[in-house]
């Protein structure tokens, strides 16, 4: 437990560098050159207005939007040519914006549908400690779970897998504070546990007590980064671009 | 002893026929949901890959000489592969398309194919023997059972309820059924979604097939013998459900035995009962019987 970095064999103090990335949907040219780095063990956020290619940003790492060019490493390895599930196989966990519960399996099949994409997953039985309540509803239909269940199932599923790069999208949209709060206990678990995260958010209070660094897009191109420290000296500066 | 007027031994003949029909729509629309669940094509060549699956049992027998038995197995497995070439190399660019384009090209294949099948053997029919083991019939008390359509029936149910406690109740089914919903997410979490779409084409294909096979001792072995089927069972999906697994088995059973029913009581209407049902399944419920409403 919790030697996720043991279990690594590269070593590269880098786990994820996007370079130059530009990604399309269909004729739309969304991504204009998106640049950043996240080092293992860390927490990174993507931080912009709506629209701005935060989520577009994820998608294009796992080769789910249309055209992309540049350059993503993952681990020092390229992945702009490999189809998606091959990047998931580099140790890439995906909880998309929309969660992507799967409403003809149950909660159950849910959390056990991902493939191990890598040694060192959780068990069901630590995952069901750091949830209980997916125990209690295992056998429920995905699509009879709360928001707040089918956002801990959408979390939980890609610990089970190995993954050590984990992309999440927007996990506190919508739900009640009391599960925000249980969400932020999670993230730092992950932390200490040794994963790389990287989040996409919009509540901003959520998010910067748990990064390591933010980066802030606007017009698919990062325009700011900010580490920890330089949060209270940038603090309005990230006032102006996010419109908080 | 008679039903309405009907005797026993008549009703329970039609009955059989029914549930020997009801047998072959299970199958085609068990294929043609698998395939739509995932493809989201609607596969008009469902009923020459049926022909295809009898000819190929007809081929085996009289140019190599292979018997019944192992063209069960061996004429699925070619279609099969001729399917999965097919989604390899033609429906593979049409997914982002609406369903028509899919529907288009497979209703042109069938074309191709049924005049390719009517060059080559012509419209009047190859028979094919009832396999040794099967010949005959066994009196069963309260009619005469024919050995050859009993066998169709367990065969095809067997089929049919394997394929589903695999599609309902196992890891694999788990992915086909994600994977009906959100393809592209399953294929973020790791598995090889073109390849698990090629081989459930393949899948649905070889059944239909399966289906061609078990026929080609019952009919002649002809050319247009899917043309015939397939507007029925297209029929049968659209009460069923498009993409309900066991909606389509139930529904196909049904209505073969429905049809039978019709053969005994009001033959005038036993070919046109099936899309009278239809009509009504559209109107009260749109979705089919066993379909969900999006």
């Amino acid at each position: 437990m919790g030697t996720v970095d043991a279990l690594d064999t590269s070593r590269h103090a880098e786990l994820l560098r996007v370079a130059n990335l530009h990604a399309f949907y269909g004729e739309s040219h969304i991504l204009h050159g998106i640049d950043f780095v996240v080092n293992r063990g860390e927490v990174v956020t993507l931080l912009g207005r709506n629209g701005a290619g935060r989520t577009t940003t994820l998608r294009a790492i796992l080769g789910l939007t249309g055209t992309r060019a540049g350059s993503i490493l993952i681990n020092g390895r390229e992945t702009i040519g490999m189809a998606t599930h091959e990047i998931a196989h580099l140790g890439v966990g995906y909880c998309p914006e929309e969660r992507g519960i799967f409403a003809s399996l149950s909660a159950e099949e849910n959390l056990l549908l991902p493939p191990a994409v890598a040694s060192g997953g959780m068990s069901v039985d630590e995952i069901y400690t750091m949830f209980p309540n997916l125990r209690e509803r295992r056998s429920s239909p995905g699509m009879r779970l709360s928001g707040g269940e089918q956002q801990m199932l959408a979390i939980a599923r890609i610990l089970r897998t190995g993954a050590k790069l984990l992309l999440l999208d927007e996990i506190s949209e919508g739900l009640a504070p009391v599960i925000v709060q249980t969400l932020g206990r999670v993230i730092r678990t992950l932390k200490e546990r040794g994963y790389t995260i990287v989040i996409v958010e919009q509540n901003f209070r959520f998010a910067a007590p748990l990064a390591d660094r933010h980066y802030v897009i606007e017009h698919g191109r990062i325009v700011e980064a900010v580490t920890m420290a330089e949060l209270d000296k940038k603090m309005h500066k990230l006032h102006v671009l996010l419109g908080i | 002893m008679a039903i309405f007027g009907v005797p026993l031994q008549a009703m329970f003949g039609q009955l059989l026929l029914g549930l020997v029909n009801g047998s072959f729509y299970a199958m085609l629309s068990l294929g043609l949901a698998v395939i739509f669940g995932l493809l989201n094509i609607i596969n008009f060549t469902h009923g020459a890959v049926y022909m295809m699956g009898a000819y190929a049992a007809y081929i085996l027998m009289t140019v190599l000489g292979i018997g019944y038995w192992p063209a069960l197995v061996l004429a699925p497995l070619a279609v099969g592969i001729f399917g999965m070439v097919i989604e390899r190399t033609m429906l593979r660019w049409l997914y982002k398309l609406d369903h028509l384009y899919g529907f288009l090209l497979t209703f042109g294949l069938t074309l191709v194919l049924e005049g390719l099948f009517r060059s080559v053997y012509g419209v009047s029919g190859q028979p094919y023997p009832v396999p040794d083991l099967l010949r005959g019939a066994t009196d069963v008390g309260f009619m005469t059972l024919p050995n050859y359509r009993a066998w169709i029936v367990v065969a095809s149910l067997s089929v049919c309820l394997i394929t589903w406690y695999v599609i309902e109740r196992t890891k694999l089914g788990a992915y086909l059924r994600a994977g009906t919903e959100n393809p592209q997410l399953v294929q973020a979490f790791g598995i090889n979604v073109p390849l698990m779409v090629t081989l459930t084409y393949g899948f649905g294909v070889a059944l239909a097939a399966f289906a061609g096979v078990l026929a080609a001792p019952v009919i002649q072995v002809n050319p247009l013998m899917g043309s015939n089927l397939i507007i029925v069972v297209f029929a049968v999906v659209v009460i069923g459900g498009m993409g309900s697994i066991l909606g389509s088995i139930l529904t196909g059973l049904g209505l073969g035995i429905v049809e039978g029913l019709t053969k005994v009581y009001y033959p005038e209407a036993s070919s046109t009962v099936v899309f009278v049902i239809m009509a009504i399944v559209l109107m009260v419920r749109p979705a089919g019987l066993f379909g969900r409403e999006k």
